[in-house]
């Protein structure tokens, strides 16, 4: 699976507005994380999970970062997410199933944000989009 | 399942939801995204670009059939697998659709009424929705046999 040059284009151009909100959308996407899926929590017992919380709001804009270096080699996502990807595999060893919701939550929180370029294409290409970043972080597991 | 206080809290928000609109732009939209879901809707004409879907008659009709049946649900949250019973038998035995196809939609749904409601959508909100919407897929997927 690989996007499209307008897939890509789309992508691209909403960039450049969530990278002025990076705090803002990570927060979120991990509140709602957190509030659908409680079992992500079991990740974080070293964190304070609750509303305000700063190792909330680090972690979130940590991880919307990361979005953007994929975002930012688009052309060549694992090349940009190869450590992380290590990182996930050996260390972090989260579920896969888990990246599903964390994309599915980043999708609703710039659903909120954008609702005007959130278009079923946008919708379309940022479903597909995230599907390869879980993929490429996913991809040493075993 | 959900406490009295998120049954409100759905109920106030689906209120609000203009089910033709609203039914149009999720079933449209699990075209779009999942194309592989356009299987069962041959016969609905021309959905070869995410416009054409969008502005196919057949899909709006469609989609608001699928929200009022949700709708209609949502007044037996208590009681979501009786209340989808017989939608579950078609389903199995006449449409022959992979209850996969009932999780996709929920969560197109989801992300429909969160471009809709914008803030109003909370974390929260979205906590009970998506417990709403894996009692509906999993109601429908109940009678499969």
């Amino acid at each position: 699976m690989s996007l499209t040059r307008a897939e890509r284009t789309i992508i691209v151009s909403m960039w450049s507005k969530i990278s002025t909100q990076t705090d803002a959308i990570g927060t979120e996407t991990l509140e709602r994380l957190f509030s659908c899926y409680p079992q992500a929590k079991t990740y974080f017992p070293h964190f304070d999970l609750h509303t305000g919380s700063a190792q909330l709001r680090a972690h979130g804009s940590k991880v919307v970062a990361a979005v953007g270096d994929a975002v930012k080699s688009i052309d060549n996502v694992a090349s940009a997410l190869s450590k992380l990807s290590e990182l996930h595999a050996y260390v972090l060893r989260v579920d896969p199933v888990n990246f599903k919701f964390l994309s599915h939550c980043l999708l609703v929180t710039l659903a909120s944000h954008f609702p005007a370029d959130f278009t079923a294409d946008a919708h379309a290409a940022w479903d597909k989009f995230l599907s390869i970043v879980s993929s490429v972080l996913t991809e040493k597991y075993r | 399942m959900l406490t009295a206080e998120e049954k409100s809290s759905v109920t106030a928000l689906f209120g609000k939801v203009n089910v033709d609109v609203v039914g149009a732009e999720a079933l449209g939209r699990l075209l779009v995204v999942y194309p592989w879901t356009q299987r069962f809707f041959e016969h609905f004409g021309d959905l070869s670009t995410a416009d054409a879907v969008m502005g196919n008659p057949q899909v709006k009709a469609h989609g608001k059939k699928v929200l009022e049946s949700f709708s209609e649900g949502l007044k037996h949250l208590d009681d979501l697998k009786g209340a989808f019973a017989k939608l579950s038998e078609l389903h199995c035995d006449k449409l022959h659709v992979d209850p996969e196809n009932f999780r996709l939609l929920g969560n197109v749904l989801v992300v429909v009424l969160a471009r809709r409601f914008g803030g109003e959508f909370t974390p929260e909100l979205q906590a009970s929705f998506q417990k709403v919407v894996t009692g509906v897929a999993n109601a429908l997927a109940h009678r499969y046999h």
